[in-house]
């Protein structure tokens, strides 16, 4: 039977459930399978607002090869009931090869779900799991994943023996039975899929999520204080940094709100030590103003902002990249500063480790703008290579009394920092316009003196290969930014695969403009679809404000929750060109 | 083995060589007077010692010393503070604010930093007005105050600042007044010693906006009574006295907030097999 099935390089997978019946935990179990197998994978989670009780549904798609982004389109949805699921039902449109199983048990089949074509079928997922003692339904439900797909048992059990041996003997022996029962029902359900076999696990792999890669990025960086205010989608970067800091000598503190966290983290680079906070869009809109302090007082510091759907509260849970505006032109006055954004999950730590390293050497604001897709999604990636981005600040050494020039003018624009506790260097950091010495001053020549030092001292930075990734042939561009470049690379190689020849640029560094080198990668282009995840065409916007692109642009722009996938912007080019 | 002396220091080794804004006859004058005898009385080099504020007349007090110091943003010097201090617990750390600046627009973070009970001292210069605005009725200002933006006086509540400092948690509260230097060193040197979150009101007169202030002087007079450990008690005592009692009136036995950055980094390669499979 196993030779007739097609098999696909890439499957999705998705596992449904009432809040706390255990769908993402069956996900992730799934995804750390296939990855001891060799198979490469990404997992994202749609969830409700509901704290407990609600509907979540793991998002799991497996890969013989690296993977970016989620899939569009769903091979295989196994439902442990639907209750609410209607209401994320649209987000996961169903292959036309597809595979529904549902428990009878578990409510009726959403409409949308029911008329999309997918085989329907049944599986008793509660009354399986009561026959194991101690069995549970969401590993009944690994389990058929496991089995359609064609991830062997073995990698599932290492699994289930390091995270349920520590509850127990009893408990893993109930989850071990539990996937084999699963396994078993999988045989009997009708699909002629399967994931092509993984390409052999050649080199070391890691499971991570965005904003975990982003904490770590940033400890690697040198960052060892943290000041933390919980807030969708970015508190578990600051959950991951508690305990991790305290680890390398590190420490977070919890602020009262965001105005505090900035601040705190303000005053802790002040005195010399590399410092973080994360946060998400209104968040973002308090820690403004001390933005632009850290600015004028040139006080290193990294915002990490995962962004969510805006304005205002707008939409917690799920992810848009709209707000670049905010940090690019947010500040008051002329505030030159920093943003960048990771193009992947495993950009993440890259990303977030650059932004350190670009905050310490050029003392400067960072903002790193990653997203909830980045953030809250879990990725099986090639485990990274150590960079070594030493965040080195350049420190006053100390000297005589009364000699010391805080923001002494250099050719680079970078003025020695001195450090409390250096005898000689005490000045005071003012967000008042002043002197080189540091002393207030509401003259012009030293505004304008201070204003280009600061402008200069970013613009004339060289950010070397970083301030994207650029690859492909041919004069059709896709240009984008961020976390859309998932999709963007995978479209570009689809399109390839066609024979259209398509380049990707994916734009790490926002601000300052790399216009220089975008422009040289642009080189003579004819046509350029910029691609990103808002309402107003943020990003497009920006892009032309900044210079003159070649050719002919279009702006493919929409803001979420609903993501931008491979296939959208293939259909976008195909369109173009024919 | 030399044994060094430590160096012995004057009020003038902390001072800069700024001329402060204020106006002829401030308060402010006095406390900066108080504060560098206080800081030379103990002996910490000038450049161990960071001073943080954030924005109105008093907040322009960092520049002034020959410390290390930070001109925040308004409201925020708490903040500031406290990342600084969590990371350089080595560092003395003096905050320095206005009615203002830390009742209303700081007023969450005085709570909070209460709450935390870092080891620094917040000093607040309350003279009951906005003077660098040019004179607006601020959270410590009496509801009849008469002002062009509040004509006819707020008709609020003045805040109680001691009293919401002990209710927080703050581990040291004490009220002076600018003029009477030689009881605001005294009680500035027991703020900055005892450990935990320190707070000091010290009444200071704004000449130019509350002339009535002039009258201070004339008003203030000694805590009749020793400091207390029970907060419930020095509460009682601030609520019901004239405003104008001067001292030391609450010292607490809080352990300070522990956490705080290591002088030397540990390395990040620990992390690796959290992640690996």
């Amino acid at each position: 039977m196993a030779e007739e099935k097609k098999l696909l390089e890439t499957i999705a997978i998705s596992i449904v459930g009432s809040g706390g019946a255990g769908a993402l935990t069956a996900g992730t179990i799934l995804l750390e399978a296939a990855g001891r197998a060799g198979w490469y994978g990404i997992m994202g989670r749609s969830v409700g607002p509901q704290i407990r009780g609600g509907e979540a549904a793991a998002l799991v798609r497996l890969s013989s090869r690296p993977v970016e982004c989620m899939s569009e389109a769903y091979d295989l949805l196994i439902a442990m009931d639907w209750n609410n699921a209607e209401r994320f039902a649209a987000d996961m449109p169903l292959a036309a090869h597809g595979l529904v199983v549902s428990d009878p048990e578990g409510g009726e089949i959403p409409e949308v779900i029911a008329a999309s074509g997918a085989t329907m079928t049944n599986a008793a997922l509660k009354a399986l799991a009561k026959e194991i003692p101690g069995g549970r339904e969401n590993m009944i439900a690994a389990g058929i994943a496991a089995g359609i797909a064609g991830i062997p048992a073995e990698s599932l059990m290492e699994v289930v023996d390091a995270r349920l041996l520590g509850k127990g003997e009893a408990v893993a022996e109930a989850g071990r039975r539990c996937i084999e029962a699963g396994m078993a029902q999988a045989a009997t359900l009708p699909h002629d899929f399967a994931l092509a076999p993984a390409e052999g696990k050649t080199s070391p792999r890691w499971l991570i999520t965005g904003n975990e890669a982003a904490g770590l990025g940033v400890v690697r960086g040198g960052v060892r204080f943290a000041a933390a205010y919980p807030i969708t989608p970015a508190t578990e970067i600051l959950e991951w940094l508690a305990p991790s800091l305290e680890r390398v000598g590190g420490a977070l503190v919890q602020a009262e709100d965001e105005l505090a966290s900035i601040n705190m983290a303000i005053g802790a680079s002040f005195g010399g030590r590399a410092a973080v906070t994360a946060t998400s869009g209104p968040g973002l809109a308090l820690m403004i103003e001390a933005l632009g302090l850290a600015t004028a007082s040139e006080v290193p510091v990294v915002v990490i902002d995962v962004m969510r759907g805006g304005p205002s509260t707008g939409i917690p849970t799920k992810s848009e990249q709209s707000d670049l505006n905010i940090a690019v032109y947010g500040c008051h006055g002329d505030a030159p500063h920093v943003v960048v954004a990771p193009l992947n999950i495993a950009d993440c730590l890259f990303t977030a480790q650059w932004a350190v390293y670009l905050a310490e050497t050029m003392q400067v604001p960072v903002i790193m703008l990653s997203d909830q897709a980045l953030g809250q999604a879990r990725a099986l990636i090639d485990a990274p290579a150590n960079v070594s981005f030493i965040a080195r600040r350049k420190l006053y050494e100390g000297g005589a009394q009364g000699e010391y020039e805080r923001y002494a003018l250099t050719a680079d624009g970078i003025s020695p920092m001195a450090l409390p506790g250096t005898a000689g260097g005490q000045y005071t950091a003012d967000g008042l316009t002043h002197t080189v010495r540091g002393v207030p001053s509401s003259k012009s020549d030293d505004h304008l003196a201070q204003l280009d030092k600061r402008r200069d001292k970013i613009a004339g930075f060289n950010y070397g290969d970083h301030w994207a990734d650029a690859e492909g042939e041919g004069d059709t561009v896709i240009l984008t930014w961020g976390s859309l470049s998932g999709a963007a690379r995978e479209a570009m190689h689809a399109l390839s695969a066609e024979g259209i020849s398509v380049r990707l640029v994916a734009m790490r560094l926002l601000s300052p403009f790399p216009e220089g080198p975008l422009l040289q990668a642009l080189g003579d282009a004819r046509r350029i679809l910029v691609v990103e995840q808002t309402h107003s065409g943020q990003f497009h916007r920006y892009l032309r404000a900044q210079c003159d692109l070649p050719g002919d642009v279009r702006s493919f722009h929409r803001p979420g929750p609903k993501p931008i996938g491979a296939g959208e912007i293939c259909t976008q080019i195909r369109d173009w060109i024919s | 083995m030399t044994v060094q002396t430590p160096r012995r220091y004057k009020a003038s080794d902390f001072k800069s060589d700024i001329n402060p804004i204020w106006c002829p006859g401030c308060g402010d004058y006095h406390v900066l007077l108080s504060v560098t005898r206080a800081l030379a009385e103990m002996g910490t080099p000038p450049e161990d010692i960071a001073v943080i504020s954030g924005i109105g007349c008093s907040s322009r007090f960092p520049a002034y010393t020959n410390c290390y110091g930070f001109h925040g943003v308004h409201g925020r010097s708490l903040a500031l503070a406290t990342g600084l201090k969590v990371a350089r617990p080595d560092l003395t750390v003096l905050v320095m604010s206005g009615d203002g600046d830390g009742f209303s627009i700081g007023g969450n973070h005085f709570l909070h930093a209460c709450r935390r009970n870092v080891d620094m001292t917040y000093i607040v210069m309350d003279n009951r007005v906005y003077g660098m605005t040019k004179g607006q009725p601020s959270p410590t200002t009496e509801p009849d105050w008469d002002s062009a933006l509040s004509p006819g006086g707020t008709g609020l509540s003045p805040f109680h600042p001691l009293v919401i400092a002990l209710a927080s948690g703050a581990n040291f509260v004490a009220r002076t007044f600018s003029g009477d230097i030689r009881n605001a060193t005294r009680i500035i040197v027991e703020a900055v010693q005892h450990p935990g979150f320190s707070f000091v009101e010290i009444l200071s007169p704004c000449v130019t906006f509350r002339p009535d202030e002039r009258e201070w002087k004339n008003m203030v007079h000694p805590a009749a009574v020793e400091p207390t450990d029970d907060p419930a008690r020095a509460a009682r005592r601030i609520m019901t006295d004239d405003g104008f009692n001067v001292g030391v009136l609450y010292k607490g036995r809080r352990k300070p907030f522990a956490g705080q950055v290591a002088a030397e980094a540990g390395d990040a390669a620990v992390f690796d097999e959290e992640f690996a499979l």
